[in-house]
C-alpha cells in the first residue's frame, strides 16, 4: 500500500440553508477543497451520504456530483453507513490512493435535511435503526441513545449534571468556529431546562438537524511533498467495525463495541496506543455518545466519562481535548457529511491554522464517526509528516 | 407492498416465535437464517413466553410520524425469561412509574395504521406483570 496524505479541506458554513440544494452544498465544499490543494481535478470522487432518497428524494450522487463539480465521467460512488457515511466515503478515498487505483481522490460528505419537517427528519433518521424491530415500535433516534444513558446513570452512576458538560463544552469550543451552525456558548442550566426529548435526553443533549457538506482531497505522500503548500498530513490508521443494528442485540448495552474494536484496528495500523493521540473529534451526536465513545476508545476506564468530562479533560485546554470544532452539537449534524468535516478540523489542527481554538501541540489526532446506535464505527488516525 | 411488508413478520410480532439454534441452542429473534453464535443453520421454531424484566427504558416526548398521538410514551428493552433481549412499548402504565428491572408481560396490541393504505399493524407491546 502507498502512503497517503491529506492535501485539502474543504468546508462550507452549516445551518438551515435554505436558498442550497443538496447538489449545491456537496460542490462548494468540493469546490472549497479543490482550492485549498490547489488541485482542479481529481481521479475518483466518493461522496458519503445517508438520506438523499428519503430527504430529497435524490439517489444517484455518483452521477450528480461529479456532473455538477465540472468533473464529467471521473469514477465516483456514493458510500452509506447511515451517520458514518462520512468517514466511510473518506477511508473509500485512502483505499482509492493506497492501492494505485487513483493518485488524487476526493471524498465528499453531504446532507440536505431540513427540505423535510421535523417528524419526517426523524422518521428518516430511524432508517439507521432496524426499520422492523425498532423503528416499527415508535422508537426515535434519541430515544435509542436515552436506553444507553438510562442504562449508563443506573450502572455507573453519572449524572444529568455531567451529561449536560459534554453540549457546554462542546458549545465553548463551537463559539470559536465560524463555520458552526449553533456558535455560541451555553450554560449547564440551559440544557437542563431545555424540553424533554426522550428521558433522559432533552433537546441541548442532542445534536442539530443541518444542511451542510464538507470535502477532502487524498494524494501520495510523495504527491503531497511535491505541493509544498500545506504540512503534510498522513493518515496513519484506520479501523472499520460493525455491530448488530438493533441495540437490544448488543453484548453489553452500556459499551459501544464496534467503536472499541474499530479503535484497536486503526491504533494498531499507525503502530500507536491511545496514550499517543493528543486530541480527537468524536461524533456526539447525543452527549451520552461523548462520554460512551470516551470510554471504548480507552481514553477513560467504563463509567469514568461523565466525571471526567466535568473535570475538564476533554476541555480546549484539557490533557485530551475532545471536539475542538465544538462536534456535532455546537457545528452540526448534517449527518453523510459529519465524518468528512470531523477530518477537516483534525487537519486543520495539525497544521496548525485552527485561529482562536487552535491546540499548542496538536501532532496526532484522531477521528470516531459513528452509524445508528454504534452499529458502524470508523476510526482516522492522522499526523504531521516531517 | 406494505402489506407484504407486515405480512412476512406476523409470526414474530404476533405469536413471538422465535428461532432456536439446533446446534447450540441460542435463540434468536427475530429469526435469523445463519446463528451468530455458532454459525449453525438449523432452526426449531418455538415460541417465546413474554415474561420477563425491564433492561432499560426511555419515555419518547418528540414521536416519529405515526406516533404523535401517543405522546408520552414508554419504551425499553426488555430481557425475556429464556434470555432474549428485545424492543418494545411499555404500556397499561405510568411511564414516570417504571424502573429497570420491573416484572414485564406481553401482551397483543395495535401498534400502528399505515396512512396510505389505512391497514393496521398489530403486534406486542408489554404491561407491568400484575401476577395475574
Amino acid at each position: 500500500m502507498r502512503d497517503v496524505a491529506i492535501i485539502g479541506t474543504g468546508l462550507i458554513k452549516w445551518g438551515e440553508l435554505w436558498e442550497k440544494s443538496l447538489r449545491d452544498l456537496a460542490v462548494e465544499a468540493s469546490l472549497n477543497c479543490f482550492k485549498d490543494a490547489g488541485i482542479n481535478k481529481v481521479d475518483t470522487i466518493s461522496i458519503g451520504c445517508m438520506l438523499g432518497g428519503i430527504f430529497n428524494g435524490q439517489e444517484h450522487l455518483a452521477s450528480l456530483i461529479p456532473d455538477y463539480l465540472g468533473q464529467k465521467h471521473v469514477p465516483a460512488m456514493r458510500l452509506e453507513s447511515a451517520c458514518a457515511s462520512g468517514g466511510l466515503a473518506v477511508r473509500t478515498a485512502f483505499l482509492e490512493v493506497a492501492s494505485g487505483m487513483a493518485d488524487y481522490a476526493l471524498a465528499v460528505g453531504v446532507e440536505k435535511m431540513t427540505d423535510v419537517s421535523g417528524g419526517e427528519a426523524t422518521y428518516g433518521l430511524a432508517a439507521a435503526a432496524d426499520q422492523d424491530y425498532e423503528a416499527f415500535h415508535g422508537i426515535t433516534f434519541p430515544g435509542l441513545y436515552a436506553l444507553m444513558a438510562k442504562s449508563h446513570i443506573n450502572r455507573y452512576g453519572t449524572t444529568r449534571e455531567q451529561l449536560a458538560d459534554v453540549a457546554v463544552k462542546n458549545h465553548h469550543n463551537g463559539a470559536l468556529n465560524s463555520m458552526a451552525q449553533f456558535p455560541f456558548a451555553i450554560t449547564r442550566e440551559q440544557v437542563l431546562s431545555s424540553v424533554m426529548i426522550a428521558d433522559p435526553l432533552r433537546l441541548m443533549d442532542c445534536s442539530p438537524i443541518t444542511d451542510g457538506a464538507a470535502a477532502v482531497m487524498l494524494t501520495t505522500v510523495e504527491n503531497a511533498r511535491k505541493l509544498k503548500k500545506h504540512p503534510v498530513v498522513v493518515i496513519s490508521g484506520i479501523g472499520l467495525a460493525s455491530d448488530t443494528i438493533a441495540i437490544s442485540q448488543r453484548r453489553d448495552i452500556c459499551k459501544l463495541d464496534a467503536v472499541e474494536i474499530a479503535a484497536q484496528r486503526a491504533l494498531k495500523m499507525a503502530g500507536k496506543t491511545i496514550k499517543d493521540i493528543n486530541f480527537a473529534e468524536v461524533h456526539d451526536c447525543f452527549t451520552i455518545s461523548e462520554i460512551m465513545v470516551m470510554e471504548a476508545l480507552g481514553i477513560v476506564k467504563p463509567g469514568q466519562g461523565g466525571p471526567a468530562t466535568s473535570a475538564g479533560l476533554t476541555a480546549l485546554d484539557g490533557k485530551f481535548p475532545i471536539n475542538t470544532s465544538g462536534g456535532l452539537k455546537s457545528k452540526g449534524h448534517p449527518v453523510g457529511a459529519t465524518g468528512v468535516a470531523q477530518i477537516c478540523e483534525v487537519v486543520t489542527q495539525l497544521r496548525g491554522t485552527a485561529g482562536k481554538r487552535q491546540l499548542p501541540n496538536a501532532k496526532v489526532g484522531l477521528t470516531q464517526n459513528m452509524g445508528g446506535s454504534g452499529g458502524s464505527c470508523i476510526i482516522h488516525i492522522m499526523e504531521v509528516k516531517s | 407492498m406494505k402489506v407484504a411488508k407486515h405480512w412476512r413478520e406476523i409470526p414474530e410480532r404476533y405469536r413471538l416465535e422465535a428461532a432456536k439454534c439446533k446446534k447450540c441452542n441460542h435463540i434468536c429473534f427475530p429469526n435469523r437464517l445463519i446463528c451468530p453464535e455458532c454459525g449453525a443453520k438449523e432452526f426449531e421454531t418455538i415460541r417465546l413466553s413474554g415474561d420477563g424484566k425491564l433492561v432499560t427504558f426511555t419515555i419518547i416526548r418528540t414521536a416519529p410520524i405515526g406516533f404523535g398521538d401517543l405522546v408520552p410514551y414508554a419504551v425499553g428493552v426488555i430481557e425475556l425469561n429464556e434470555g432474549v433481549k428485545l424492543l418494545a412499548q411499555i404500556v397499561d402504565c405510568n411511564p414516570d412509574d417504571l424502573k429497570i428491572g420491573d416484572k414485564l408481560v406481553a401482551k397483543f396490541r395495535r401498534i400502528n395504521e399505515e396512512s396510505k393504505t389505512g391497514m393496521i399493524m398489530y403486534g406486542y407491546k408489554f404491561v407491568p406483570d400484575q401476577g395475574i
